[in-house]
């Protein structure tokens, strides 16, 4: 639950008629088609929407892996469009957390080593990085697992990895994209739990997103995609 | 975050041991190839340079024979006679030292021991055109040179194997038939140019050698010492001319003795050694960019295979210079890994050869860090291209790659 109002704050990510086209002339496909959406610092967002109606598109361009063809977006005030690879590149390192449906860890390398690689890019010194690595691992409740590799440990344990590695940056805003696509239900409402804690708790502005109704349901505000465009966006009262 | 990069290089290497061994096998031969062959080279070329300290300074030899029929042997052409030699330390100017010689093989006794040796009979100035020093006594005289007294100078190898610790000096020793009264003993030279000891060897008055051993009166060597380098072309033509007059060759008739600068023979071997091993060495790099290429090659199966986890590492936050960084580290360290072992190689081949072919061998600090370099060098050349290509990937496609 949150203890404010998101609507009374000044937006966090902020983006206006924003469109992606992929291709050129006849072949050309709009994955976005003009989208507004803002979004306030501690929010916890469900995107939802059938497969290519651009949800995927949207949150690319919202975790800066991806760039608009046109349109705005501003990400704390900072518009992003005109930052350089390496600019996006640093806005990820320290404010982005992403967790995606396929975990994404690096093979054949321990849970703290994963959990470490972030901090790794930010050029922080070994001992801190095992702290906070550790750190990181124990509050998604993988204690005493840091020396497993990725294949010795469940898709939820995994998923909780790279939930780990996500928020060892401490970022402002968690991107999840169908976190829970390969897990079985049960695994599922233990990740959104944990996933909700870190909105409610740290105060991380999550990102999600998912096709499941029931996974959106965790969320405190449901936006629709079809067709490349915003639906519906609905605030629901938690 | 260098140093991180060496520690990811180095196990990914280790994932793929047999992978990186192969792609290092290039580097290893082409390292170990330069390495050995140029240490080689080098080697003989150091053993050429002091044998040609040992042939005396600016020394020009007269043999029988003419130039053109190949090396002279002094068996069956018209030896020299006293006259030759006579007429040759009277009419030459610029001459340090002359010593007209014959050798012949003879079985030398003293007490038990006995050995095959290379007998010389010659003059006292001998040992002054071969630059040869005494370690005790000294040379025979003139009047013994003259009288062809029963008196001669051994070499070390003969010390160590006749007398055996014994003091040579005024022990008689047997030449054959005859007794002979130990003068001085020679410092040692070591091995010839053509792998005979040049240590086991008895001098005696030349007379002494035509009377008692060899039984004729005929002159095998005439060693010429010039007094400088500048003197030796004008030298050498001066002797040719004498010997010309006093062996009453016609003008128009070819030359039946040869007259040889011996530094001049000794500096063309040398050049010869050391273009041969350039040669060698350049086709020894040949084989290093082909490692080279190797390497290219594996880091681009390596990147697309990583495609992945590249989009990892862009995604939480690698800029493209760290993930390029991190490629070309790989193939650095690959190649530095290769250059080491090829190193350790390329110097074991050299002792291998080097005692096999019994010349020295250094080790050449500057040729082994220049070694090491180059490898990092072509990990760096040759690494760079699939680095970028990875430092380039687009993180969305990098992520949804398979």
């Amino acid at each position: 639950m949150n203890a404010f109002d998101p609507r009374e704050r000044p937006p966090l990510i902020s983006l206006r008629g924003l469109r992606r086209f992929y291709g050129q002339g006849a072949a050309r496909v709009h994955a976005l088609d003009g989208v507004d959406l803002d979004i306030a610092p501690g929010e916890f967002i469900a995107i939802m929407g059938a497969s290519g109606s651009g949800k995927s598109t949207c949150m690319n361009i919202i975790g800066c892996l991806d760039r608009p063809t046109a349109g705005s977006y501003e990400f704390s005030g900072v518009d992003v469009t005109r930052l350089s690879n390496d600019g996006r590149a640093l806005l990820r390192r320290n404010y982005l957390g992403f967790v995606f449906q396929g975990f994404n860890l690096l093979p054949r390398t321990t849970a703290l080593e994963n959990v470490e690689l972030p901090l790794v890019y930010r050029g922080m010194k070994r001992a801190e990085r095992e702290r906070r690595a550790a750190e990181a691992l124990k509050a998604v409740g993988l204690e005493g697992r840091e020396s497993h590799t990725p294949g010795e440990l469940s898709g939820g344990q995994q998923q909780r990895v790279a939930i780990a590695r996500a928020i060892v940056t401490d970022p402002l805003v968690l991107l999840a994209d169908e976190p829970t696509g390969n897990l079985d239900s049960a695994r599922s409402h233990e990740l959104m739990k944990l996933v909700t804690d870190l909105n409610t708790v740290r105060g991380i502005t999550v990102i999600m997103v998912t096709h499941e109704n029931d996974i959106a349901a965790y969320a405190g505000r449901k936006v629709v995609f079809a067709d490349g465009q915003i639906k519906s966006d609905v605030r629901v009262a938690a | 975050m260098i140093w991180e990069s060496v520690k990811l290089a180095l196990r990914t290497i280790r994932r793929n041991v047999l992978r990186s061994i192969l792609t290092l096998l290039g580097i290893v031969i082409g390292v170990a190839a330069v390495i050995a062959l140029v240490t080689i080279g080098e080697g003989a070329q150091s053993k050429m340079t002091s044998e040609l300290s040992k042939l005396g300074s600016n020394m020009l030899i007269a043999r029988p024979g003419a130039p053109t029929s190949g090396p002279p042997t002094g068996g069956e052409s018209r030896s020299f006679s006293e006259r030759d030699v006579d007429a040759l330390r009277n009419g030459l100017t610029g001459v340090r030292a002359m010593a007209a010689s014959s050798s012949k093989q003879v079985k030398v006794i003293y007490g038990t021991a006995s050995q095959d040796t290379q007998v010389t009979g010659t003059e006292p100035s001998f040992f002054d055109t071969q630059d040869w020093a005494f370690t005790s006594g000294g040379t025979f005289s003139e009047s013994d040179a003259r009288s062809g007294t029963a008196v001669c100078v051994i070499g070390a190898t003969l010390v160590r194997e006749l007398f055996q610790g014994e003091n040579p000096l005024g022990g008689i020793i047997r030449v054959g038939a005859m007794p002979c009264e130990v003068t001085g003993t020679l410092a040692a030279k070591g091995q010839s140019a053509f792998g005979t000891d040049q240590d086991n060897t008895v001098v005696m008055p030349l007379r002494t050698y035509q009377r008692r051993i060899a039984g004729s009166t005929r002159i095998a060597t005439i060693a010429v010492s010039g007094i400088n380098q500048e003197v030796l072309p004008a030298l050498q033509s001066a002797m040719a001319e004498i010997l010309r007059e006093t062996r009453r060759i016609d003008p128009g008739e070819e030359d039946d003795f040869t007259v040889r600068d011996m530094t001049q023979i000794a500096a063309a071997m040398s050049s010869t050694t050391s273009v041969m091993t350039g040669l060698l060495g350049a086709v020894a790099a040949v084989s290093l960019l082909v490692g080279g290429i190797g390497i290219m090659n594996i880091m681009l199966v390596s990147v697309a295979e990583r495609t992945r986890e590249i989009g990892i590492r862009l995604a939480i936050g690698a800029r493209a210079n760290q993930v390029l960084l991190q490629f070309l580290v790989e193939a650095i360290v690959l190649c530095l890994i290769g250059g080491l072992i090829g190193l350790a190689l390329g110097y074991g081949l050299a002792a291998l050869g080097a005692l096999l072919l019994g010349i020295p061998m250094g080790f050449n600090v500057t040729m082994a860090a220049v070694a090491v370099v180059f490898s990092a060098v072509i990990g760096v050349v040759f690494g760079f291209f699939p680095a970028r290509s990875a430092a380039r990937l687009d993180p969305i496609e990098a992520l949804r790659h398979e």
